[in-house]
């Protein structure tokens, strides 16, 4: 006797519908810099190191402080203090490498303490005033007042896409042609 | 179960293995047109199973167009294959432009792209117009139409002239309708019978039982009893749908094996009982059989199918998957007086698709695990370096037992590497493959004859470089046919042979692959490079560039000097991609060109995202390392040895050779180095465009075997650095690139020789600074 498997036939099932999460509420990794706080979209941020000393990178701009070994990945390092022009930081031990997630890169921002994770809802959030300032506005995605704090919530993703760094490298050589002459 | 089954997995199979078919449908397609008269039939069997391979996957996956398409282009193959059609020329022509839109309708099936017939019709009424040059078409003997076969076989002298292969057909295969042969039954001793009832789903996965019974009959004598109980009304009959269903009797000495071999591609979409029979009783059954007209007892045992209806279709192949671990259960008994000694549903053999191929011993690994296993050896070969350094230090004085562990260790190591890193190498091959018929093309529409000579296509190369080798070396081919080779007149006029050659070649070279092409045209005429340079706004009128510098001109973005611009190449944005391209595999690419005489194009790639052999060195507070395969030497030059040039280039002078320095701490602005070659160190190391160079360093620090890591994958190119790796005490070092250090010191010098200052701004972005 042969039996076959008739009216068997499997139901298909549907694709998974993948749950929409409420975007409403962001959480921010909130860091200081001086006496300034910044925060970034804490789904941006791979890890948190403290500093240890890297290895220069020839020829690269200024706030790009060479790289290190994360585990086995070679991370490009900027000195956030430097990229908006305040100068180089004297990093110690003490100082903090946050690891984000820039497009398909990771980089590590150098900042000096990380403060807080803040929760914080889309009306929060305001927009940036034109500022008197050295930083370049369009990469604060907008400011948040926590706790009578001001945090100034940085875009990693125009911080860092590669055109801007190239356009820092083409920078940084123009520097560097500048000590040579 | 059924839940977790994804059809998307099987599908991403099947394109990888379309691809590979379509290649290797292509290489041998390649063989045919040059061959063209006397081509091997093993040949033509290959190509008819990449298309029928490709044919039964679509059918699985109802991608209409391809099966239609690759049903006809089979049908076409199977004439060509039995010798019914010649190969011409213009046949040959066709097949190829076939592999080409069979290609382009696997893509569209793979993007799941809506299927436009368009694409292939025309093609195909050309293939249908070759496959009727004589004999039958196969495609319209449909047995829905009610025909039954019958009695078909083949006589063991006929068997033996076709030899031993898989999907031989009988050349002058009877009509169907021929069953005069009754007579050749009386020495007929089957010892197999097959039981062969399609679902009706069958003939809609562009499956032919008649082609599956003409290679059964080509293992022996066969005898085929059709049954018809399963038959509808000629008025509710679906034309789309198997009727029919069959008991073969089969006399060979094959095993049972190749039978089910035969039907390998449908085994999933019918039921299939292969059984053994012995000899006597089946004698006694297969007289049996001759007189029953349909053995209905047994097919009354079969539950009819399922219907399936179109949108179900999907569902069936999960059934399938379902199934197979039920299937053993029809080992009841199905024709108890049938004295068996063997029975077997031949279904879980299909899960083994190496039943066919017991040759190939090699398996499919997604690329990402290779990764995963690369990284983790490397992570290896790191940590034993740092213990081995750390364990130096310790054991100054302790056991040489312990030393010895560490030699074996480091050993171990380094061939564990070895071996994870072979997995990732090819041939180049696989692309080289691929020019013979780009040049044949080209040639035939520019109306030029050349020969291309390959060599070191068995040169291998990790995977990845490969895969993006194609497109840079497609260009630099186009642009040798186009731009290098001189028409026919023309090279008649400068007194050349008629047929030009373009060289191909691929060696491993200091660590590298480097890959040539050259031909023997009229060169790159330098004045119409300079010329459209000046036009272009790329150079002022009054510029000092060297022959070589000129010829490196056409890799500058927007430029193109053919005097027409032709389909072939000529929009203007070859090389300049060429170059991108090359570059951002962390190659380099140079030209170096005779007038008259030809032009030679040098693409240096990295062999592998692997390993070196590093020459550790210090360059003030600052560690980098040279490729040991490029090391020649290291001196102490005496100051007398140490010459400069009115250029305010320095040279050393070697054994009476004078070597041009390279001032890496200027280069790279490292602060504290050592600046005097006399005091320093000079590495003479060897590049590819300035011959032996010497690196001012300040110490050398050792030899070690590195892991190389990327530096693009987090961060850009950096000048004069080729990549970077981990050394022992866990810190970054770079890895120097020689020819781009050479490159970048050769800039500076030539810098400082500019008179024309806005010149240099131009070419360098940068403002002349006094030599220090």
């Amino acid at each position: 006797m042969v039996t076959t498997e008739n009216g068997l036939t499997p139901i298909q099932t549907g694709t998974d519908v993948v749950e929409t999460v409420s975007r409403e509420l962001d959480q921010y990794i909130t860091f200081t810099i001086g006496d300034e706080e910044y925060g970034v979209d804490i789904m941006a941020v791979r890890e948190i190191k403290a500093w240890t000393e890297t290895t220069h990178l020839p020829n690269t701009p200024e706030f790009m402080r060479g790289v290190l070994n994360l585990r086995g990945l070679i991370v490009p390092i900027f000195d956030l203090r430097c990229r908006f022009g305040m100068g180089l930081t004297e990093a110690t031990k003490m100082h903090v490498v946050i690891i984000v997630k820039v497009e398909e890169r990771l980089v590590g921002i150098l900042v000096d303490t990380v403060s807080d994770i803040i929760t914080i809802s889309q009306n929060q959030l305001q927009q940036v005033p034109k500022m008197d300032r050295n930083i370049d506005d369009e990469y604060l995605s907008g400011l948040v007042t926590v706790e009578g704090r001001m945090v100034a919530l940085l875009d990693v993703d125009l911080l860092f896409k590669p055109q801007s760094i190239d356009k820092g490298i083409a920078l940084g050589e123009a520097a560097v042609g500048d000590q040579k002459r | 179960m059924p839940q977790d089954f994804n059809l998307d997995q099987f599908k991403a199979t099947y394109f990888e293995e379309c691809q590979e078919l379509l290649a290797a449908a292509e290489e041998h397609l390649a063989i045919v047109q040059k061959e063209l008269t006397n081509v091997d039939v093993e040949v033509l069997h290959a190509i008819f199973r990449c298309v029928h391979s490709i044919k039964g996957g679509a059918g699985a996956f109802n991608f209409t167009d391809l099966i239609s398409f690759s049903h006809i282009f089979e049908t076409l193959l199977d004439k060509l294959r039995e010798g019914e059609i010649a190969i011409s020329p213009q046949l040959a022509d066709r097949l190829i432009t076939a592999v080409d839109v069979l290609a382009i309708l696997v893509q569209k099936a793979q993007q799941d792209e809506v299927e436009d017939p368009s694409l292939w019709h025309d093609i195909a009424e050309d293939l249908k117009l070759f496959t009727s040059g004589d004999g039958e078409p196969v495609e319209e003997i449909q047995e829905p139409v009610g025909l039954v076969i019958k009695d078909y076989n083949l006589t063991p002298e006929e068997e033996e002239e076709q030899g031993w292969g898989l999907f031989i057909d009988i050349p002058d295969a009877p009509s169907l309708s021929d069953d005069s042969d009754v007579e050749d039954l009386k020495d007929f001793n089957p010892n197999y019978r097959i039981t062969f009832v399609p679902e009706p789903h069958l003939l809609r996965f562009a499956n032919e039982p008649l082609l599956l019974v003409r290679e059964l009959s080509t293992l022996g004598t066969c005898k085929a009893t059709a049954d018809l109980s399963r038959m509808v009304d000629l008025d509710v009959i679906n034309p789309d749908e198997a009727y029919l269903s069959w008991i073969f009797e089969l006399e060979t000495d094959r095993k049972k094996s190749d039978i089910e071999e035969v039907f390998e591609f449908v085994v999933d979409d019918c039921e299939l009982v292969i059984e053994k029979l012995d000899p006597e009783t089946a004698k006694i059954k297969s007289d049996d059989s001759v007189q029953m007209a349909a053995p209905k007892q047994n097919v009354q045992d079969v539950p009819s199918p399922p219907t399936v209806d179109a949108d179900a279709e999907i569902s069936v192949e999960e059934k399938k998957v379902v199934e197979k671990p039920a299937v053993p259960q029809l080992e009841k008994p199905k024709l108890p007086e049938t004295k068996k000694t063997e029975t077997q549903v031949s279904a879980p053999a299909a899960a083994t698709p190496s039943s066919t191929a017991g040759k190939i011993s090699s398996i499919r690994v997604e690329l990402d695990r290779v990764d995963r296993l690369v990284n983790m050896v490397g992570e290896l070969v790191i940590s034993q370096a740092m213990l081995k350094q750390q364990a130096e230090d310790l054991m100054k004085d302790s056991s040489h037992v312990m030393q010895q562990g560490f030699e074996d260790l480091s050993a171990h190591t380094r061939e564990l590497q070895e071996s994870v890193m072979a997995i990732r190498m090819q041939p180049v091959k696989s692309v080289f493959a691929r020019i013979p018929r780009l040049v044949r093309e080209l040639s035939g529409k520019l109306d030029k004859k050349i020969d291309l000579i390959t060599h070191g296509e068995m040169t291998e190369v990790d995977k990845t470089v490969i895969e993006q080798l194609m497109d840079p070396l497609t260009h630099m081919i186009r642009n040798s046919v186009d731009h290098g080779v001189e028409t026919q007149e023309e090279r008649a006029a400068f007194g050349k042979p008629e047929r030009a050659t373009i060289t191909l070649s691929a060696e491993h070279r200091s660590g590298r692959i480097q890959i040539e092409v050259s031909d023997d045209g009229k060169g790159i005429d330098r004045e119409r490079v300079l010329q459209k340079a000046i036009e272009k706004g790329l150079l002022p009128m009054d510029h000092d560039l060297q022959d070589e510098e000129i010829d490196n001109l056409i890799f500058a973005p927007g430029f193109s000097t053919a005097q027409t611009v032709s389909d072939v190449s000529g929009r203007g944005v070859g090389m300049d991609v060429v170059r991108r391209n090359v570059v951002s595999l962390g190659g380099r690419i140079s030209v170096f060109s005779t007038p008259g005489k030809g032009t030679r194009f040098l693409m240096s790639l990295p062999l592998t995202l692997a390993v070196l052999d590093g020459m550790i060195v210090r360059c003030g507070s600052e560690k980098y390392i040279i490729p040991l395969t490029s090391v020649i030497e290291s001196i102490h030059p005496l100051a007398e040895e140490v010459e400069t040039l009115v250029n305010g280039g320095t040279v050393v002078c070697v054994r009476g050779e004078y070597i041009r320095i390279v001032n890496l701490f200027r280069l790279f602005n490292i602060k504290g180095a050592i600046e005097n070659p006399t005091e320093g160190l000079v590495v003479i190391v060897e590049t590819e465009r300035y011959g032996h160079v010497g690196i001012i360093v300040d110490e050398l620090l050792g030899q070690q075997q590195v892991v190389i890591k990327s530096l693009e994958e987090n961060y850009d190119p950096i000048a004069g650095i080729s990549a970077a790796t981990i050394l022992g005490n866990g810190k970054v070092s770079l890895i120097l690139d020689v020819d781009g250090l050479a490159d970048m010191e050769h800039g500076t010098e030539r810098r400082r020789t500019f008179a024309n200052l806005e010149q240099q701004v131009l070419l360098t972005g940068e403002q002349a600074h006094g030599h220090d």
